[in-house]
């Protein structure tokens, strides 16, 4: 079932720039408009990675809970980005929490209805494909950034402080 | 490489005999920074542009160079904010309301914020790499009419070592300008950004084809930085970036801060990316 007005707000995501038109309309079919109250969470680690979200507008963190320690926030996303890379890699499992930090409207995409329609025709998965893993490549670079804890007091070769 | 349009004139006195200076003020911003208002003991004023250093002179135990962080319309007050990395500025940190402290400078170039005027202003800071930047936000928020956008990117390591905190959250109410802030990582608590400061370049507030940016922070930030001004549009000749090197005499004569064909105490710290572009991802510099 087509869901009206759904197709309009996948077009005004950034993500979909560019995207053909037709292809956004078969992807609507898979879509729900969703809303997130701050501090709601929106996926739990290790569960079943069924949705793609598109941000409208708001904020989501990215957290990893470990027992007796507060949670740790690795990346926060915010309006015009995606939340989720899951649905493509199998076991098809989030590999964080997801939470809104405020309150978060987004368009998900279900995700086996995603996988079915990109098997289905793999011009469209190819273009959806094409347009994640620039994002995946662009996080992981960012991850690796942050590695460096650049902002850790300046050493010399041998580890002193200058 | 021409960076005659950003070095500043020599001070007119001996640049090598310090001056006394008194402490005013000296405030707590984290754990191991500190801010130090001073003011010279001779009662004369202190004229600088925005990103020059000094050589901050604790007598007996040594002389680091410390950039300037206050308001270069205010040549009453000095102001250097400063990390606490090893012996001498251990001892600035020491240093009290009423003690006195040697000064030699102000030396080197500076933010040419008077070329930004009628385009936007990107401010890039990682740390704090904001001290030095701060002067030159100062001077284009008080010439405000004459820029277009003004945007702000810092990043810090944690919530916690966030530099002028206050100053921020007053930049961010502002309706003529934006300062967007990130942390690396951070707890359940920080209800702002996390992820590396290059993603907010990437996020926009200013016309890519119309922006001069000045970029200051860790060197590896930087150099990411550019990378990501590069690819929004911004090209080399438009971003200006301060170095930072073992300066010891601060007028080029040492060699200590050797930067290829340069000096960064002389020809530097602020330099065009354009006319380093070729140095700055060599290992042995």
């Amino acid at each position: 079932m087509r869901i009206e007005g759904l197709d309009r707000l996948l077009k005004e995501h950034p993500f979909f720039e560019g995207f053909d038109a037709a292809a956004i309309e078969l992807l609507a079919g898979c879509a729900a408009n969703e809303r997130f109250a701050a501090g709601e969470l929106i996926a739990r680690e290790r569960s079943s990675a069924d949705k793609f979200y598109f941000i409208r507008h708001g904020s989501v963190a990215l957290e990893i809970r470990v027992p007796g320690r507060e949670p740790l926030i690795v990346e926060t996303l915010h309006e015009g980005e995606i939340l989720g890379w899951s649905w493509i890699v199998p076991p098809y499992v989030w590999y964080y929490d997801a939470r809104a930090v405020a309150l978060t409207r987004a368009i998900s995409l279900d995700a086996t209805c995603l996988r079915d329609k990109c098997d289905a025709d793999h011009s469209l998965g190819y273009e959806l494909y094409r347009r994640v893993v620039p994002v995946m490549a662009s996080r992981l670079a960012a991850a690796r950034l942050r590695l460096t804890d650049m902002y850790a007091p300046p050493t010399n070769a041998a580890g002193r402080q200058r | 490489m021409d960076t005659t349009a950003l070095v500043a004139e020599a001070p007119t006195s001996d640049p090598m005999i310090p001056r006394p200076f008194r402490i005013e003020r000296v405030k707590k911003e984290l754990s191991d920074t500190f801010t130090m208002e001073i003011v010279p003991v001779d009662g004369s004023a202190f004229r600088f542009r925005p990103g020059q250093f000094n050589m901050l002179y604790v007598f007996g135990v040594g002389e680091v160079p410390i950039s300037i962080s206050g308001d270069p319309d205010d040549p009453a007050l000095l102001v250097h904010t400063t990390r606490v990395v090893g012996s001498v500025t251990a001892a600035i940190g020491e240093l009290k309301a009423g003690d006195v402290i040697g000064i030699r400078g102000p030396f080197g170039s500076h933010w040419p914020v008077e070329e930004a005027r009628g385009s936007d202003v990107v401010f890039v800071a990682g740390g704090i790499g904001l001290a030095p930047l701060r002067p030159a936000i100062y001077q284009v928020m008080a010439d405000r009419e004459h820029y277009g956008n003004v945007v702000i990117f810092y990043g810090s390591r944690t919530p916690e070592d966030l530099l002028f905190r206050r100053e921020l959250q007053r930049w961010r109410g502002r309706f003529d300008m934006n300062a967007e802030v990130t942390v690396d990582r951070a707890t359940g608590h920080w209800s702002g950004r996390v992820g590396v400061v290059t993603k907010l370049i990437r996020s926009g507030g200013y016309d890519p084809l119309h922006a001069i940016a000045y970029v200051c922070g860790p060197e590896v930030m930087m150099r990411y930085a550019v990378q990501a001004l590069n690819d929004r549009g911004v090209t080399g000749d438009r971003i200006y970036l301060s170095m930072e090197r073992n300066m010891k005499c601060a007028v080029g004569f040492c060699g200590h801060c050797q930067f290829g064909s340069t000096f960064v105490c002389r020809d530097g710290p602020v330099f065009r990316f354009d006319a380093i572009a070729d140095l700055f991802t060599v290992w042995e510099l």
